[in-house]
């Protein structure tokens, strides 16, 4: 397929590779954000083109794997009652809560249903007047924008019978919670390409300056990775830091300013809860008061459903770059992608369940 | 999550701003997706999509860069070659 083919061309990756080795000196760790990015790189093997001196650390980027326990808990409390669809996308239903997860809801007689898009559950609501339908809108600011329009058209038609349990989260806070934790040996970022797209990434910008580190937007491709990789390590050897742009084809400085309106037509930004770290200040999305009517989490109570988090799974330092998950006892023993202990088993990106897949 | 793949724009089905939709051809799949983000968008244009949802229009002349960029590295390994 055109714009993905001519990115996969080893003899390229190789060549970038080369380029990489020549120019490498020191030691250094880069943290790539993204869930997908960290997929490709375990799939492609991409860290194995690489110099001994350079480390991939990866990043919390899988908005699956960093939902809250108590938020899963609240979204199977929901698709529980009889009068409810619940829909949501794939990744969620086999990611555990503190009992069961949303597929043996499904299981025990819920309607819980997959969709491929926010919009899938507004029509979903229009078909079915006698039930309430709720979204499980969970993502980046990649996403933001699709669940934001299914808002606004629900909004914008009177759909009484549709409602959202919100768990969007926002990448900026958490790269910053991640440089500013004591214990940090991130040295560089490739920035997720994806939220970039949408976001632009002017906001990456005082992060630079701040804690002094290249942050290179970076695409999905193995020639992609490679290359942020490549540019990544030229800012770091020269000392000379700032936010370049390797996925030009899809990401501007400023971002899909469409996308970004109705974004902030139906959001607010509010503090989050990210399983296995915490909450961190301003690192997610959260409806307007005038869009209050289509919160799931006050139209159906359970936002008093507050759970902590099991101890054996190690996920948190995992999703922080302080553990791969070679280092966990239970991985491939007690935990593996059919009975996950934790949310990087789940999710296909999760860096357990790539390691889990490739690297066993 | 953030998985988003490049297809092109075969037709476009609606035109009200919001509801702005198309289909949308990823390698002989052929999909009804939401345009309402790339407004300028046309048919023949490829998008990266998103849950359903166009997220940006693909820019052919960025795309290429890449390919300049290699170029250079291969120069700079020629040269590097002769002069060794």
């Amino acid at each position: 397929m055109k714009y993905i083919d001519e990115y996969r061309d080893a003899k390229a990756v190789r060549k970038v590779a080369d380029a990489i080795a020549q120019i490498t000196i020191r030691q250094w760790m880069i943290m790539e954000v993204c869930g997908g990015q960290t997929h490709a790189i375990v799939k492609y093997g991409i860290d194995q083109f690489l110099p001994k001196e350079i480390s991939l650390i990866h990043g919390p980027g899988c908005p699956v794997c960093v939902t809250s326990v108590e938020l899963i808990n609240q979204a199977i409390a929901i698709a529980s009652r009889e009068d409810v669809i619940f829909c949501s996308f794939g990744d969620m239903l086999r990611v555990p809560g503190s009992e069961k997860d949303l597929l043996s809801v499904k299981a025990l007689g819920g309607d819980v249903r997959i969709v491929y898009s926010p919009l899938d559950a507004v029509k979903i609501a229009k078909e079915r007047p006698d039930k309430q339908v709720v979204f499980f809108a969970v993502g980046f600011e990649t996403t933001a924008p699709a669940t934001a329009m299914a808002a606004y058209q629900a909004h914008r038609q009177g759909l009484n019978n549709f409602s959202m349990l919100v768990a969007h989260v926002r990448v900026p806070p958490a790269m910053e919670a991640i440089l500013s934790a004591p214990h940090n040996r991130v040295q560089g970022f490739l920035a997720a390409g994806h939220v970039c797209t949408v976001m632009g990434y002017i906001e990456y910008e005082p992060i630079v300056a701040k804690y002094k580190v290249p942050i290179v937007v970076t695409g999905f491709e193995p020639l992609d990775i490679i290359q942020g990789i490549y540019m990544c390590i030229r800012q770091l050897e020269s000392e000379n830091f700032k936010v370049e742009n390797e996925y030009s084809r899809s990401v501007r400085r400023e971002g899909n300013l469409a996308a970004q309106k109705i974004i902030q037509e139906v959001f607010e930004i509010i503090p989050r809860k990210w399983r296995g770290i915490g909450e961190i200040p301003a690192s997610g999305f959260g409806l307007k008061p005038e869009y209050f009517k289509l919160d799931a989490q006050s139209k159906f109570g359970v936002g008093s459903i507050s759970t902590d988090e099991s101890p054996e799974c190690i996920s948190g330092l995992i999703l922080q770059g302080l553990k791969k998950p070679f280092e966990c006892t239970a991985f491939a023993i007690r935990c593996t992608p059919e009975h996950p202990l934790g949310a990087t088993m789940v999710s296909s990106e999760g860096a357990c369940a790539a390691y889990y897949q490739y690297r066993r | 999550m953030c998985l988003a793949i490049p297809g092109k724009i075969i037709a476009i089905i609606n035109e009200d701003p919001l509801m702005r939709e198309g289909k949308v051809n990823f390698g002989g799949v052929v999909k009804n997706v939401n345009l309402a983000f790339v407004p300028e968008a046309m048919p023949g244009d490829y998008v990266i999509v998103h849950v359903g949802v166009a997220i940006s229009l693909l820019d052919e002349k960025e795309a290429l860069q890449i390919f300049e960029d290699l170029k250079q590295i291969q120069a700079l390994d020629d040269s590097l070659g002769e002069s060794q």
